[in-house]
């Protein structure tokens, strides 16, 4: 049996290092010489910069410089834009924000930047940006997202009409109104899809370090991607070529999206460390964590779902406000739009669909993409409208979905959105969920409950994305004379198990041993200069895809290679485990290895060597659909408003599992973040203030390990028919599912007081207060 | 942090010394609160005197019917202490859900109560069991010892040495926690005894206070039913993002029954 080859459970080769304290992370580098940067941020949430006043913070003994806004705009130092365009149904695009640096001139959030100190030691920057006095004048702000576009609202930028980044639509409103006129269940649902901070372990940090005899700048950081970090700074903002732009990340601490992005400090360590010829080093707090990396989600939606008189669905309605923030970041309005519309209508057949989403400026800290990203609220609007929709017909949660789901015959189903659905078993799935989650024992384990003065709930996620992100990837496999391999790919890891997970592919695709085949990720934009790092769980489909492409080439000149050997015809020459044999003869690939690296012994007319190079690239719409039901559980306190998840179940198709451990790992991370944003995720910002009041742990709680439950996890894989290894992405399957599971559970248990509705995060007192407000309107 | 002295004496005189003799100094007993807040750079004192090493601050004892805690007792030594097990078990209890592991193998009983954390255990625990926190120069009692808000009745420079705490017939805490950061959104320690019946409430206001009414009613009979129809108001109370005013005054009456429940061991 082969216990490295593709679907086995390896263990991580990273783990050793990660565990013993042995990583190495931004922070862990150092050079010599290095002063260290301060970061200065608005505490104002909207306001007009009078000047500000640095004369006592440059006394402070160790400072070195004291940058502001008018120090970039004198370099001529760009702003930042979103890379991506939105247009609305007049073909427009979105309002585009150009955000400095630092700020000279205005200040549109609490944590916007505006100045940048640097000294010889951290506490000695950090002493000094005490003493920079900002004089400010405060504007009136606007931080919740449903009145960004009330006409009191103060406008964030100026030559902007109001607060409106793009209204995107993407269907004929009038002939899906129609259909509701006429159709005999409407279901409708109004929540809010709670915005969330992802918190990655590791804050972020940057270390730069200028080169004048090469005139190339290097920066360290924590990031999803070293080559679009690279491009990023080198190709859209600095202007310069690339070879003069070299990042590196070694290891990183979390990802989640937010790692994803170039944020103003990165630009700002390359632009000063180059002004300075001094190597800077930054370390960000949790604080910094909190109001500066992008948030995710936050949107206000009405959703409306018509069925006929069988609970079949006739065409789906959705209305949206996104949140951007004060700036459109790197994707910005792309997510909840183009990114999020794709997998409208997730497992189900839904034959027409009105989509809106009107994208919004507040004074609060950018959104962007948060493990999902846009995703993962298809799924919520779909599943709480599954279950609202149960209730008005009267069917019960789980046959609805039955009756809905894209049948086993409509494969490849293109969706309202055109985007062509390969494969899924959704109601085998659907039907192994239930069994997993003993849903037919579920009304002994109520009214255990109920005997306990506790209500229970089940409810339902199902859910469908759209995998695959950046459309080309790039994998090289270098095989060596003495027959080990070394396989290099442009995706990136911030966690996910590349060094354990790509070689399997080579080592089951090439019959080389495991332990000879190192991998090199892509860290070092000097190492591995193309790639595009990880994105919307895009590792497995896309970095594999490069693998196999590369492994492929290496097998086709092996061939030739072994065919000269044995002298035979290329074509007649078979590859299996590792050996290549032709008529009777055979020889190993460690045996074609070395003869690739002698001239005397290949073909005419082929160079020695044995470095095999491929781009892989999907089309446009060429997705993977990763999909699963998961079942929560609840029991809640009606006294309290305590809710806990007693069980939580979950049955994936993930396609062809590459390594089962792993694939575990992601979906429990993914659960544990959605119920993260479920129960306990509460971002608050201070109406008036604009104050971030959640920018704590003490107040924002990411989930504990005490409060989840046990996982569950199983898997029904069907693999994906459009891509060579037939995988499914599953970094986003949790966040996606576990959201409304648990909402539907909670719905479920709070049934019997007459409440049909609840929002995210299901708090305590939220609980508590929904309970009192269903037995006065009862009573 | 700011820059300051640190002293680390060996005797509770030298420590008090050293703390007399600066402009701004603070004793450093676990530490649980204080470093984060000299982290964050809200404290600047002149001088920290830890008095880690100071060995005759810790320890627990019985003393006929009274418990000595010494002030430098970590919560995890109480809440694993037999003395403590036996004779006021729902102390033990309280002293096991402050904080997490890390918090309760440095966080000390002296330092929880000298800090008087609107949210903090301890308040409660001293209050509802009418305990006597002992000093370098007095005795006070905790209906005296905590004022408002991280406030108490200390002097400047003077140093709890060690907590009384009188056995009661019954004691129940229980906490009810805020799910981010562990304190209390409404904690109640409810016990009758040599101290009289108390209901002291940690979280739910902007100090620990303890209920009259309940302690009336409770009082004629330690039961949880006799809880039954006793409200507290919501004016004054906290409200913020995880619990408003009318939701912790509400929680009030539910854990202080359930305190009451684990008391009796209904």
């Amino acid at each position: 049996m082969n216990n490295f080859g593709i679907g086995q459970a390896v263990r991580r080769a990273e783990d050793v290092r990660f565990l013993t304290g042995a990583g190495t992370f931004t922070d862990d580098m150092n050079i010599d010489g290095q002063a260290h940067v301060y970061f200065l941020r608005s505490a104002t949430a909207h306001g007009i910069i009078n000047s500000i006043d640095t004369a006592d913070a440059q006394q402070v003994p160790g400072v070195i410089a004291i940058f502001t806004g008018e120090d970039t705009e004198a370099d001529k130092l760009p702003p930042l834009q979103s890379f991506t365009r939105v247009k609305n149904l007049s073909g427009e695009d979105n309002y585009v924000p150009r955000r400095p640096a630092l700020n000279r001139v205005r200040v549109r959030f609490v944590g916007d930047l505006v100045a940048m100190v640097i000294a010889e030691t951290a506490i000695a920057a950090r002493d000094a940006a005490e003493l920079i006095y900002v004089h400010m004048e405060d504007l009136p702000s606007v931080v919740n997202t449903a009145r960004a576009l009330d006409d009191d609202a103060p406008v964030l930028w100026e030559d902007n009409a109001s607060n409106l980044c793009v209204h995107w639509e993407n269907r004929d409103k009038t002939a899906v109104e129609e259909i509701f006129a006429g159709a005999p269940y409407v279901a409708e649902v109004t929540f809010v899809n709670n915005r969330l901070i992802a918190n990655p372990m590791e804050p972020r940090a940057a270390l730069a370090d200028y080169d004048p005899e090469m005139d190339v700048t290097t920066l360290h950081c924590p990031i999803q991607g070293v080559v679009r970090m690279a491009s990023t700074l080198a190709t859209r903002i600095l202007d310069i070529p690339m070879e003069k732009m070299h990042v590196v990340a070694k290891d990183v601490g979390g990802g989640f999206g937010v790692r994803s992005k170039c944020y103003p400090e990165n630009l700002l360590m390359v632009w000063a460390a180059k002004k300075l010829q001094r190597p800077l080093k930054w370390l960000g707090d949790r604080n910094d964590t909190m109001v500066s990396d992008n948030h995710g989600r936050d949107q206000v939606t009405v959703a409306r779902l018509a069925l006929d008189t069988d609970g079949k669905i006739l065409a789906m309605w959705d209305d949206s406000i996104a949140n951007m923030g004060a700036y459109t970041f790197e994707m910005g309005p792309t997510i909840p739009t183009l990114i999020g519309q794709r997998s409208m209508g997730t497992a189900y057949a839904v034959p027409a669909l009105y989509h809106s989403i009107r994208c919004v400026f507040t004074n609060t800290t950018p959104v962007d993409s948060y493990r999902g990203a846009g995703r993962p609220e298809s799924v919520y609007v779909m599943e709480r409208l599954m279950e609202e929709a149960a209730r008005i017909t009267g069917l019960d949660p789980v046959e609805i979905r039955r009756r809905n789901f894209i049948p086993l015959d409509a494969f490849p189903y293109t969706n309202t959105q055109n985007i062509p659905i390969d494969s899924g078993e959704f109601e085998t799935i659907l039907d192994k969920a239930l069994e997993k989650a003993d849903w037919a024992g579920f009304g002994d384990r109520r009214r255990d409950s109920e005997n306990r003065g506790k209500l229970r709930g089940i409810g339902i996620g199902f859910s469908l994305e759209t995998s695959g992100g950046f459309e080309k990837e790039h994998s090289r496999v270098r095989i060596d004379a003495d027959g080990t391999a070394t396989v290099y790919v442009g995706t990136f890891s911030h966690g996910q198990s590349h060094e354990t997970v790509f070689p399997q592919i080579a080592h089951e695709l090439l019959g080389i041993d495991y332990k000879n085949i190192r991998f090199i990720d892509a860290a070092d934009n000097f190492v591995v200069p193309a790639g595009a790092g990880t994105s919307a769980s895009r590792s497995s489909m896309m970095g594999g895809g490069a693998i196999h492409g590369a492994c492929m080439l290496a097998i086709d000149k092996g061939k030739a290679i072994a065919a000269h050997l044995l002298q035979a015809d290329a074509a007649e020459v078979a590859f299996a485990d590792g050996v290549f044999s032709a008529g009777g003869g055979s020889v190993t690939f460690a045996e074609v290895a070395e003869a690739a690296h002698d001239a005397d012994r290949l073909p005419d007319g082929m160079q020695p060597g044995f470095d095999e190079k491929h781009m892989y690239e999907r089309s446009s719409d060429n997705f993977n659909y990763p999909n699963g039901c998961h079942i929560a559980e609840v029991e809640v306190d009606p006294e309290t408003g305590v809710v806990t998840v007693e069980r939580y179940t979950g049955v994936d198709d993930n396609g062809v599992i590459l390594n089962p451990m792993v694939v575990h790992g992601q979906l429990h991370g993914g659960i544990a973040m959605g119920l993260g944003q479920a129960l306990f995720e509460q971002t608050d910002y201070e109406e008036g203030s604009g104050q971030l009041i959640s920018a704590s742990f003490m107040n924002y709680n990411v989930p504990r390990a005490w409060q989840l439950p046990t996982m569950e996890v199983g898997s029904h894989s069907v693999p994906c028919k459009t891509n060579p290894l037939g995988v499914k992405g599953c970094g986003e399957s949790g966040t996606c599912a576990a959201p409304p599971a648990a909402v539907n559970a909670v719905l479920n248990a709070l049934k019997p007081l007459g409440v049909t509705h609840i929002d995210m995060p299901m708090t305590q007192d939220r609980v508590w207060r929904t309970i009192q407000e269903a037995k006065a309107s009862q009573s | 942090m700011y820059d300051f002295d640190y002293q680390r004496p060996t005797s509770k005189e030298a420590a008090i010394e050293a703390h007399k003799a600066s402009d701004d100094g603070m004793f450093l007993a676990g530490g649980q609160t204080m470093i984060p807040v000299l982290k964050q750079r809200l404290a600047m004192p002149s001088l920290v005197v830890d008095l880690g090493a100071i060995g005759d601050l810790a320890g627990i004892e019985r003393s006929g019917d009274t418990i000595q805690i010494g002030a430098m007792t970590t919560h995890a030594a109480v809440a694993a202490s037999d003395v403590v097990k036996d004779a006021i078990p729902a102390l033990a209890v309280l002293a096991g859900v402050i904080g997490d592991p890390h918090v309760r193998n440095r966080g000390t009983i002296g330092g929880s109560v000298v800090n008087n954390d609107p949210a903090a255990d301890y308040p409660a625990g001293l209050l509802g069991l009418g305990a006597t926190v002992v000093t370098d120069r007095r005795q006070i009692a905790a209906d005296d010892f905590f004022l408002g808000m991280f406030e108490t009745a200390l002097e400047e420079g003077e140093l709890v040495t060690r907590i009384d705490f009188p056995v009661p017939e019954k004691a129940g805490y229980l906490k009810f926690e805020n799910p981010a950061s562990g304190y209390a959104i409404v904690g109640v320690m409810a016990s009758t005894g040599p101290a009289g019946t108390r209901v002291a409430v940690t979280g739910a206001g902007p100090g620990v206070f303890r209920v009259e009414a309940m302690e009336q009613v409770l009082s004629q009979s330690f039961t949880a039913d006799a809880l039954d129809g006793i409200t507290v108001p919501a004016d004054g109370l906290n409200n913020d993002i995880h619990a408003a005013a009318d939701y912790r005054a509400h929680l009030i009456g539910v854990i202080a029954r359930r305190a009451v429940e684990a008391a009796t061991g209904a």
